[in-house]
């Protein structure tokens, strides 16, 4: 349980950096362009590839929990 | 590392679909307009759900030839993934319907077979977790399991192509939509099937395995 807070922690932190992101980027035109292109659709693709890291890295999260058991269970 | 590279496939070309089924250009389409881009998403859950009740069904065709417990704990894992991929295919449908069709629930002969075979497969959990007996239970859920494939073909293929219908692929026409689908979407719509595949075959990996870890006596006698 413990571990699942740290990393939803670090999950949440990872996105608040983005928010910060986004915001700076109106003055700072250099560093975020790419996300205010084309009607900002291209932030669009940054959140579902944010999304879709997160399930994959529950998913090898899950495999290396499933690797140790395996593992214990042989020895 | 040998045995990861498939899931690294999956990875690699649903990040391709994502990223690329919202960027590429699509052909104007009056009605759908940019709600095509769902091809990509929404149809490819169906097309998961189909993938483990076959996949399933052989299975269960397997225990009912070999009597061993573990082929019907396979079919069992691969019903489960379908459950969970259809109920996703089942929502989406519906969000994407009531924008296009004006109302989530319209229907629709490919809805009604949709929501009819989740019910079956949903009868089919039911019925095999309500037998305390092992045998027995993977003998009943094993028949069963071949009738609701039986049923599935038809209640979503073969039915709907004959009825008018709000989805692709009526009126006796079931193989339209494909031959006329825009050789542009297909370069995402290919790959997105089989990446979604791909990663349901990784989550009934890891129920699998944990299946194994729980009774490692009905997978070891071999």
């Amino acid at each position: 349980m413990n571990r699942v807070i740290k990393y939803l922690a670090t999950i949440l932190l990872m996105l608040s950096g983005l928010d910060l992101l986004a915001q700076t980027a109106i003055e700072n035109k250099e560093s975020a362009a790419l996300l205010h292109q084309n009607g900002q659709i291209y932030l669009v693709v940054l959140v579902l590839v944010t999304i879709f890291a997160g399930i994959i890295f529950f998913l090898i999260k899950l495999e290396r929990k499933i690797n140790k058991l395996e593992k214990n269970l042989e020895s | 590392m040998a045995k990861y590279w498939w899931k690294i496939v999956a990875t690699v070309i649903l990040l391709y679909v994502i990223v690329a089924g919202i960027l590429i250009e699509i052909p104007y389409l009056p009605k759908l307009k940019e709600s095509i881009r769902n091809l990509f998403y929404h149809v490819p859950m169906w097309y998961v759900m189909l993938f483990s009740f076959l996949m399933s069904v052989i299975y269960s065709v397997l225990y009912l030839r070999s009597n061993k417990l573990k082929h019907d704990i396979i079919s069992n894992e691969f019903v489960i993934v379908g459950l969970c991929f259809g109920s996703l295919g089942m929502l989406t449908g519906m969000e994407w319907a009531y924008i296009q069709w004006g109302a989530p629930w319209s229907n629709d002969p490919k809805q009604v077979g949709a929501a009819l075979t989740l019910l079956i497969y949903l009868a089919y959990t039911i019925l095999r977790n309500s037998l305390p007996d092992p045998d027995k239970r993977a003998r009943l859920a094993s028949v069963y399991n071949i009738f609701s494939f039986a049923l599935l073909i038809p209640l979503v293929y073969i039915i709907p192509s004959h009825l008018a219908s709000l989805h692709p692929g009526s009126d006796n026409k079931p193989f339209e939509a494909l031959k006329t689908q825009d050789s542009l979407l297909r370069y995402v719509s290919i790959p997105a099937m089989l990446g979604w595949i791909l990663l349901g075959l990784w989550i009934f990996d890891i129920r699998l395995r944990i299946k194994k870890i729980e009774s490692p006596e009905i997978f070891t006698n071999e």
